[in-house]
């Protein structure tokens, strides 16, 4: 027999059939382990939403009204949302207000008009850093210097002020990635015609990029207003039974309530924790379905 | 030479200095987020300087107790090192959960799935990133402990607040960032290697792993410091689940107290400033805050190099 | 069968009629008037971005109220070119011009010129159109709001412009549409629009019809004819026999490889008037050109 005859022999034929038979065994293993690895983390997911809604929905339905107007109260059948809630929604419309003009100004400025240098580069790279920077450490910051330094008191203003300076990186980013995205020849038709950049800026590139920052921006604050490491940092109140009327004025916050509820040892104070977590939760699901229909009914399809 | 005729004349007529200031404003605000670096810098520094002025540098770095005392003066004990243990526990404990899961679905989305699973996997992995820590940390407590750990491990062997729980929380945190992190570099892995690969008669199982894996180790590596780095810096979840015990331990079902815990427990109580306890807060968040930042900085030096690879 | 004529030499005669109709298609006035007033002036310009030398020894006069043609193949700095005559130039980092450019006896790169006042008098029109993601109005209002025009009507200012540009009737009854939403070549007839709002003294055209069909391109050429009577034009064209057909003047450009270094550097063959280079070119390089021997 030759040597391509003996390739096809019935005993080469089986050797290289148990190869593949371990092959393809080797493969749907995988296959598995793949599958199970990537449904870990949805299961979990799913875990978690259920054990906030098994633990709190029966609480927040009970008399969501009350929930919702109360305020806190040793009793827990009688704790209720209202100075959290409303302070929460004061701290994010405060925070919005001090980190978006920042930072979408930072963004043009980087992007349009610093010159390629050394000092641009350091500014960027320390925009990078600080993105990375614990939320706690941006707490103490605030405790020291708005809170203490500055002589604010655990009020609206320093938690807010707290809340944009931490959110300003991600403000950023979002900003440049939308201002990027503008194709230069818009750029080149406004200055063909005798426009400045600064006109070419505020009437072409800003308006084009609005929607790409804006949902950018809407994301940096869902994710600000879940954050409750700063806000204990500097001293909030969870204990409060008024709402601000003055930006010196304490305020609490949502996720500061959730921690107090959830370190007490009744039961009934985990209940009311998880229906507050679904509050939040609804609270961040509304606010990132509004970022992403702006994003798909506003956004430019060059 | 005849002179222009002014509507011809292209010489500068406006000064134009309102757009001066606008682009002097942009500046500033740009500038901004390096006083943001400064002021973090200097309200750490100030008061860990103030700090070692009380206690001792020494027995910051190498005591092994850490037990701050109530009164205003150096009455307790600072050994940084129970709470780094902690912090490294849980670090650890995350990736430990965090990698694998993390990798395996980044090759299955990269490699596996398609289109339509895709679209369903990617918000998940988004809503997942996007729960707020102290909503996890009740998880943990309410499910991760006494129905998941407790009843695998024994009631009596896993506390009520253990490092494992953490660990589980954290890693479901950061889970995310590995994932897409991964998933990204993968991609970046172009097809032309894949399609050498399968021309030689491999499966997908031996492409993933023996091609795209390997030339998107780097990215993965990138994932997993920065994803380190964000588990260090957890605090909610952490405080939570693992309770505020400092001390020396390698048992992930004791309690324990990392860096972050620490601080949250400190300013939940009373405490007042000037006072060592006060100051504590910031000697750790320095050190947190060095931690983090020598992270970050590999992690970006490790993308960047991996960027020019393919470009 | 004719003898003695290769398929190359068919398709050269070809070639050369299609040319001589495209020149016999020019209206009969512009073949022999002289240019009234010289608009720009080149001396011996270099340009040069970093250290690679794009263009050299560049001089040449473009007339008013002439249509210019800057004909030539890829890479030999046309549109290097046109660019330095409004300054976009200077938005490519690295770019630097030598010699002297100058528009009306000014030094275009003088000190004390402003590139945005240079760009008011001197518009462009760019090879893909590029209208502004906004209505067709806002399009043309643009320009005259930003360069400070107080126009007695901008409605009426908008109308003049989109008709000059041969669009009005097109678009009239959805100005405030979104201009993305017209066809290529409505779009660029926009663009045209857009910068004729703002009254220029010249339009530079990059390739402004590569991008279009063939019935967009006939449109936009014969507005040329029109538009020249108010504006002067400068036109970088791939297509010969688009420059045959509209301009009064043509330059025709080529690249050599500079030793060693295998840089290709443009420069500029001939510059005469458009019949004169299409009928009888003094060099060689712009006769094989033009009879299709290359490029």
């Amino acid at each position: 027999m030759t040597a391509a005859t003996d390739a096809l022999a019935p005993s080469t034929l089986r050797r290289g059939a148990s190869r593949t038979g371990a092959r393809i065994a080797l493969d749907i293993v995988f296959s598995v382990v793949l599958f199970v690895g990537t449904i870990v983390g949805v299961l979990a997911l799913v875990t978690l939403i259920w054990t906030i809604l098994d633990n709190g929905w029966e609480r927040l339905v009970a008399d969501p009204a009350a929930f919702l107007t109360s305020y806190v109260s040793r009793f827990p059948a009688r704790a209720g949302l209202k100075a959290a809630l409303v302070g929460s929604a004061y701290l994010m419309v405060l925070t919005a207000l001090f980190c978006f003009p920042v930072g979408v100004g930072a963004a043009v400025y980087l992007e349009e008009f610093a010159p390629r240098n050394r000092v641009t580069n350091f500014v960027e790279a320390n925009i990078a850093n600080l993105a990375g920077v614990p939320s706690v450490v941006y707490g103490l910051l605030g405790l020291g210097i708005f809170v203490r330094f500055l002589q604010m008191g655990p009020s609206l203003l320093a938690g807010a002020l707290t809340l944009a300076v931490m959110s300003l990186p991600v403000i950023i980013v979002a900003a440049r990635e939308a201002i990027r995205a503008v194709p230069q020849s818009i750029r080149l038709g406004a200055y063909a015609l005798g426009a400045t950049k600064w006109q070419t800026v505020r009437r072409q590139v800003l308006p084009a990029a609005l929607p790409g920052t804006m949902t950018g921006t809407i994301l940096a604050l869902s994710r600000a207003i879940g954050e409750t490491a700063p806000l204990l940092v500097i001293g909030l109140p969870i204990v409060i039974f008024s709402l601000p009327n003055d930006l010196r004025d304490p305020v609490s916050a949502l996720p500061l309530l959730i921690f107090d509820w959830t370190s007490r040892p009744q039961p009934a104070f985990a209940a009311a924790a998880a229906a507050a977590s679904i509050v939040l939760l609804a609270l961040l699901l509304a606010m990132n379905a509004v970022a992403i229909f702006l994003r798909n009914r506003y956004t430019i399809r060059w | 030479m005849a002179s222009t005729p002014p509507e011809l004349s292209i010489t500068r007529r406006k000064a134009r200095t309102g757009e001066r200031l606008i682009v002097n404003a942009l500046f500033v605000c740009a500038v901004l987020s390096v006083a943001v670096t400064v002021g973090i810098i200097a309200v750490l520094l100030v008061d860990t300087v103030e700090f070692f002025r009380e206690s001792s540098l020494f027995e910051f770095l190498t005591g092994t107790v850490w037990a701050p005392g109530q009164g205003a003066g150096v009455d307790g004990l600072y050994g940084v090192w129970p709470l780094i243990n902690g912090t490294l526990m849980i670090g650890v404990g995350s990736i430990v959960v965090g990698l694998p899961l993390g990798v395996l679905t980044a090759i299955y989305l990269s490699e596996y799935a398609s289109p339509r699973v895709r679209r369903v996997l990617k918000p998940t992995l988004e809503i997942l990133a996007g729960i707020p820590t102290v909503v996890v940390g009740f998880f943990a407590l309410q499910f991760i402990t006494p129905d998941l750990l407790r009843p695998i491990f024994g009631a009596d062997r896993v506390f009520i607040f253990n490092a494992a729980a953490g660990s589980i929380a954290v890693g479901l945190m950061i889970l995310p960032i590995i994932a897409s992190i991964s998933e990204d570099a993968m991609r970046a892995v172009p097809s032309s290697l894949r399609e050498a690969a399968f021309g030689l008669g491999s499966t997908k199982r031996q492409v993933s792993l023996r091609v795209v894996v390997p030339a998107a180790l780097s990215g993965i590596a990138a994932s997993v410091i920065l994803a380190f780095s964000r588990a260090v810096g957890e605090t909610m979840a952490v405080t939570i689940a693992a309770g505020n015990s400092p001390k020396m331990t390698l048992n992930y079902f004791e309690s324990i107290q990392t860096l972050t815990a620490s601080i949250a427990q400190t300013v939940n109580g009373e405490v007042a400033a000037g006072t060592v306890r006060y100051n504590a807060l910031f000697a750790l968040g320095m050190t947190l805050f060095l931690m983090t930042l020598a992270m970050n900085l590999i992690s970006a030096r490790i993308v960047r190099r991996y960027r020019q690879v393919y470009s | 069968m004719p003898e003695g004529r290769t398929p190359v030499e068919e398709d050269e005669e070809r070639h050369e009629t299609r040319i001589a109709d495209a020149l016999k298609a020019r209206p009969v006035e512009d073949r022999a008037a002289a240019a009234a007033e010289t608009v720009f002036r080149l001396d011996d310009v270099h340009v040069y971005y970093d250290r690679f030398l794009a263009l050299r020894g560049v001089t040449l006069d473009v007339g008013k109220n002439d249509i210019t043609a800057f004909i030539g193949p890829s890479g030999c700095g046309k549109s290097t070119l046109i660019r330095c005559l409004n300054r976009m130039n200077d938005l490519i980092p690295g770019a630097r011009v030598e010699g002297k450019i100058e528009y009306h006896d000014q030094d275009l790169y003088g000190d004390g010129v402003d590139p945005v006042e240079v760009r008011r008098r001197i518009g462009m029109v760019f090879q893909k159109p590029n209208p502004f993601p906004k209505s067709i109005y806002e399009n043309i209002a643009f320009g005259p709001r930003v360069i400070g025009m107080k126009p007695r009507s901008m409605d009426d200012l908008v109308e003049q412009s989109l008709r000059h540009a041969a669009v009005w009737d097109e678009v009239k009854d959805k100005l405030k549409q979104n201009a993305l939403a017209l066809s290529g070549g409505q779009q660029q007839r926009l663009c045209i629009a857009r910068a004729i709002a703002v009254s220029p003294d010249v339009i530079l055209m990059d390739e402004p019809c590569s991008a279009l069909d063939p019935v967009s391109t006939a449109r936009i050429e014969d507005l040329m004819d029109e538009l020249k009577r108010d504006y002067t034009i400068v036109i970088v064209t791939h297509n010969m026999q688009q420059a045959a057909r509209v301009s009064d003047r043509t330059a025709f450009f080529t690249a050599e490889a500079a030793e060693g270094t295998g840089d290709r550097t443009g420069l500029l063959v001939e510059y005469d008037r458009t019949d004169a280079i299409f009928t009888h070119p003094t060099d060689k390089r712009t006769e094989d050109y033009i009879t299709g021997r290359f490029g």
